[in-house]
């Protein structure tokens, strides 16, 4: 992604303001940044499923070299669709309630990558065992309201990597679950992740996660990007003020005294102050 | 030490509504089964567990939002236990709490200062507008917020009203109910240093319900685990850090992804 | 973010107050209308005149004055008549459309708010109840009570509080599960007391909205029964009957029936226009 920005249609202020960030092949990049920051309409800009109300006014999303927002429409979902998938929050209303769980994995595959039913069927088994469900045949079988939502989101990952996709976003994927069933479903994304060698964009507020996860990360603030570096440098000694202040906010019960410390509100002035000047840069 | 709650075997069970015969009625799923602690006047203890632990049905039965099926529980020397609603009034002063989602805990058609004037208003107190200007500056926010509607607040601002109106009424306790789980990290650290100086400042009893064992950590001495209806461990917070009891805990503690790549995880 | 819901809000505010005010507009003519109806009227409704039979409203070739809207083939004056129409068709909806609003509103409450047994009741009753085909119901109602227009009331009232019941219900339980309801039992909150402080402002809109559509829905059930001959049974205008009769001569003399049709399409969609703009314009989230 090189200097994107996007906004809602008719207003003054970007909702990201020259964003610039890459993935490479089968490295997984974190974002991290509080609510309202941007992250998830990263995710969606790349995937191409921006509101009807927000639109793009600079910038290129890059993917293998081509750019998506130079495409005719209907060519840039035929690339994304066959390229990357998404991981999304909720578990809960990401399934149709009405459809078992079996058309809604190979729905995508037979009809957008043409593959043949049976093929289709027999991926979606494998899948869900390589997710580690028990008795896939029954639960290909099943409702989404009759299962729990950490099975939920295990189906839900195993639609996203059912295409071996070059790269998806993950959009918050564990915020909903509980601490034990976080660790289960990430080990299971990084085992994932590792074996087809996907490049993941990983979406998170939670720097814990980021530290085990990913090897890249970015952080956001309204729309801007503060700093993006690998992961050990930045644990080790974060550069920038604003993520040292996230850092020393985050819970660390190793460290109850250094951990969860408000961000400091000369902090939130310097950043604010930062992205004013980058907004007044780019209109000059 | 003066005991603010004592709660012996405590049980509680619902009705299971989805599994109602067409006649007679529905059958009971036991979610509290059997709990026993004591919450000494003054302490902050934190109650922690996983989704279905039952530690919300527990929070709820504190204060009297639920009825317990069996047990007793008994707030400074008066059995709660089945008190009838008339019966409680009077201790409801006592003790308030604090609930998770602020969109829902909030009137959407009421104005801040009705809110956090209500229940003054409801138990007799008399300088209902200066109280409520009293409880806006305890916790951080402008008085003319009293004015404005719910909606027109950021998420931390209206945890924030939530947390004036449990302590407008002066209660000797709280229970706060998984407050700052939907909240960013920076907002959750200014509400926990707020609960940590008005628990100093107003000499409040506090039961923080938290599936987040590190924020817990920080802000209670003492921490209740449960798992599924029942208490499995029960220790000082240093503690039950460094040397956790029960095999659940462990399990609760393995599972926290601390900011540190170098911590054995994945 | 800010800008996006300021242009939604501004839109859904101008959209409000043009609406509120027509509608209001509208209506408060009408009542003015009816209840000064036998002094403003320029000519005595039942009044017949074969002579004056048939008269085109003022604008047209062959129009006398002080006919304004024409005249009917047993030559009434248009005019007179859809004013002293609105007379019965404003009664009815007021009356009909408030005491169902009451009736079916605080079953709907209880049975949202109270749950139990109190909601089986409630429920398996409204479940009964509309089980009756309601024009059916309605004839038999009138046959029964006689035609009148207390028996047109009583029908509607008998016949549509399931509606409000049913739909108040759902809100109320989905009010009644939100915090502030148990914050307000926290802090000490008799049930009584909830239900009227609490819900009721969040469920109002939804009842303005409803009690609006009922009224619209009353005049056109009056309309339909005098268009049947089942409404009142004096020779007093209605707006249904001045249809029925328009409806043979709408060769020769179209405004008889277009009249009193425009008249009543138009009250129907103000009923419906005020209720929305009423409730928009309350709402705190658009203030």
């Amino acid at each position: 992604m090189r200097d994107l920005s996007i906004r809602v249609h008719g207003a003054r202020e970007r909702l990201l303001r020259s964003v610039s960030l890459a993935v490479a092949a089968g490295e997984v990049h974190g974002l991290v940044g509080e609510s309202g920051a941007g992250k998830s309409m990263i995710g969606k800009a790349i995937l191409g499923i921006l509101p009807r109300a927000v639109e793009v006014v600079a910038g290129q999303i890059l993917l293998d070299g081509t750019d998506l927002l130079t495409l005719p429409p209907t060519e840039r979902r035929r690339r994304i669709g066959a390229s990357c998938a998404l991981i999304p929050q909720d578990p809960l209303t990401a399934l149709n309630p009405s459809r078992r769980i079996a058309p809604q994995i190979t729905d995508r595959l037979v009809d957008i990558l043409g593959w043949d039913r049976a093929k289709a069927d027999a991926r979606a088994l494998a899948l869900l065992g390589e997710v580690q469900i028990a008795d896939p045949a029954r639960v290909l079988r099943a409702y989404p309201h009759e299962l729990s939502g950490g099975m939920r989101q295990r189906i839900l990952i195993a639609s996203a990597f059912a295409a071996e996709p070059k790269l998806i976003v993950a959009d918050e994927p564990t915020t909903a679950l509980d601490v034990t069933v976080q660790k289960q479903i990430l080990r299971l994304i990084a085992g994932l992740q590792a074996r087809q060698r996907t490049a993941l964009l990983f979406v998170t507020h939670d720097l814990g996660v980021v530290s085990k996860v990913c090897q890249r990360l970015s952080v956001l603030y309204a729309g801007h990007v503060v700093e993006d570096t690998d992961v050990r440098r930045f644990f080790a000694s974060p550069r920038h003020a604003y993520s040292r202040a996230l850092l020393a906010a985050t819970p660390k019960y190793t460290d109850p005294e250094s951990s969860l410390i408000p961000v400091p509100d000369a902090v939130i002035e310097a950043v604010r102050a930062e992205v004013a000047s980058a907004d007044r840069s780019w209109h000059g | 030490m003066d005991k603010l709650y004592e709660v012996r075997d405590l049980r509680l069970s619902l009705a299971d509504l989805t599994a109602k015969p067409l006649l007679g009625p529905a059958p009971r799923i036991e979610i509290l089964k059997g709990l026993s602690f004591d919450v000494p006047r003054g302490a902050i203890i934190g109650i922690v567990g996983g989704s279905g632990s039952g530690k919300s049905t527990l929070g709820r039965a504190l204060v009297r939002l639920l009825e317990p099926s069996g047990g007793s529980i008994r707030f400074a020397d008066t059995d709660i236990t089945h008190l009838n609603a008339a019966s409680l009034r009077p201790l409801r002063r006592r003790f308030q709490m604090i609930f998770q989602d602020p969109m829902s805990a909030l009137n959407p058609r009421h104005r801040v200062g009705t809110i956090i004037g209500n229940p003054l208003a409801l138990h007799g107190i008399d300088n209902i507008a200066s109280r409520v200007a009293e409880a806006l500056d305890h916790v951080g926010l402008p008085r003319l917020l009293a004015r404005r509607y719910p909606h027109e607040l950021s998420g931390g601002q209206r945890q924030r009203v939530g947390i004036a109106r449990a302590i407008a009424l002066m209660p000797e306790f709280i229970l706060a109910d998984e407050i700052v789980s939907g909240l960013d990290v920076s907002t959750q650290a200014q509400v926990l240093q707020l609960l940590e100086r008005l628990v100093a400042d107003l000499g409040l009893t506090l039961a923080f319900i938290s599936h987040d064992l590190s924020v817990i950590r920080r802000l209670c001495q003492r921490v209740i685990v449960l798992h599924q209806g029942q208490i499995v461990e029960e220790a000082a917070t240093a503690d039950l850090f460094a040397a956790p009891q029960s095999a659940y805990t462990r399990d609760l503690l393995d599972a926290i992804p601390l900011p540190d790549p170098d911590q054995i995880w994945v | 973010m800010a800008d996006r819901i300021g242009d939604g809000r501004g839109q859904v505010r101008r959209r409000a107050g043009a609406r509120l005010w027509l509608s209001a507009v509208w209506l408060g003519l009408l009542v003015l209308g009816a209840l000064l109806a036998p002094w403003i009227a320029p000519k005595d409704p039942l009044a017949q005149d074969l002579f004056l039979g048939r008269l085109p409203p003022f604008w047209l070739a062959g129009a006398e004055p002080g006919y304004w809207l024409g005249t009917d083939s047993l030559g009434r004056d248009v005019a007179s008549r859809i004013l002293h129409g609105a007379r019965v068709a404003l009664t009815v909806a007021l009356v009909a459309g408030s005491v169902t609003c009451v009736i079916g509103a605080t079953l709907g409450l209880l049975a949202g708010v109270l749950r139990g047994w109190v909601d089986l009741v409630i429920s398996r009753l409204i479940d009964i109840w509309m089980a009756f085909p309601p024009i059916l119901f309605s004839i038999l109602l009138i046959a029964v009570l006689g035609p009148g227009l207390w028996s047109i009331i009583i029908a509607i009232v008998v016949i549509d509080w399931t509606r409000f019941a049913r739909v108040i219900r759902a809100e109320a339980m989905a009010q009644g599960a939100m915090d502030y309801v148990a914050s307000a039992e926290v802090a000490g909150r008799g049930l009584a007391s909830t239900m009227w402080a609490e819900i009721l402002p969040n469920v109002l809109p939804t009842i303005v909205v409803l009690l609006t559509l009922e009224m619209g829905i009353a005049v056109i059930v009056e309309a339909i029964l005098s268009f049947v001959n089942l409404s009142i049974s004096t020779d007093d205008p209605t707006w249904g009957g001045m249809i029925a009769e328009g409806r043979t001569s709408i060769h020769q003399a179209w405004w008889v029936l277009v009249f009193p049709l425009f008249t009543l399409f138009l009250t129907v969609l103000a009923f419906s226009q005020l209720g929305e703009g009423l409730k928009d314009h309350y709402d705190p989230v658009l203030r």
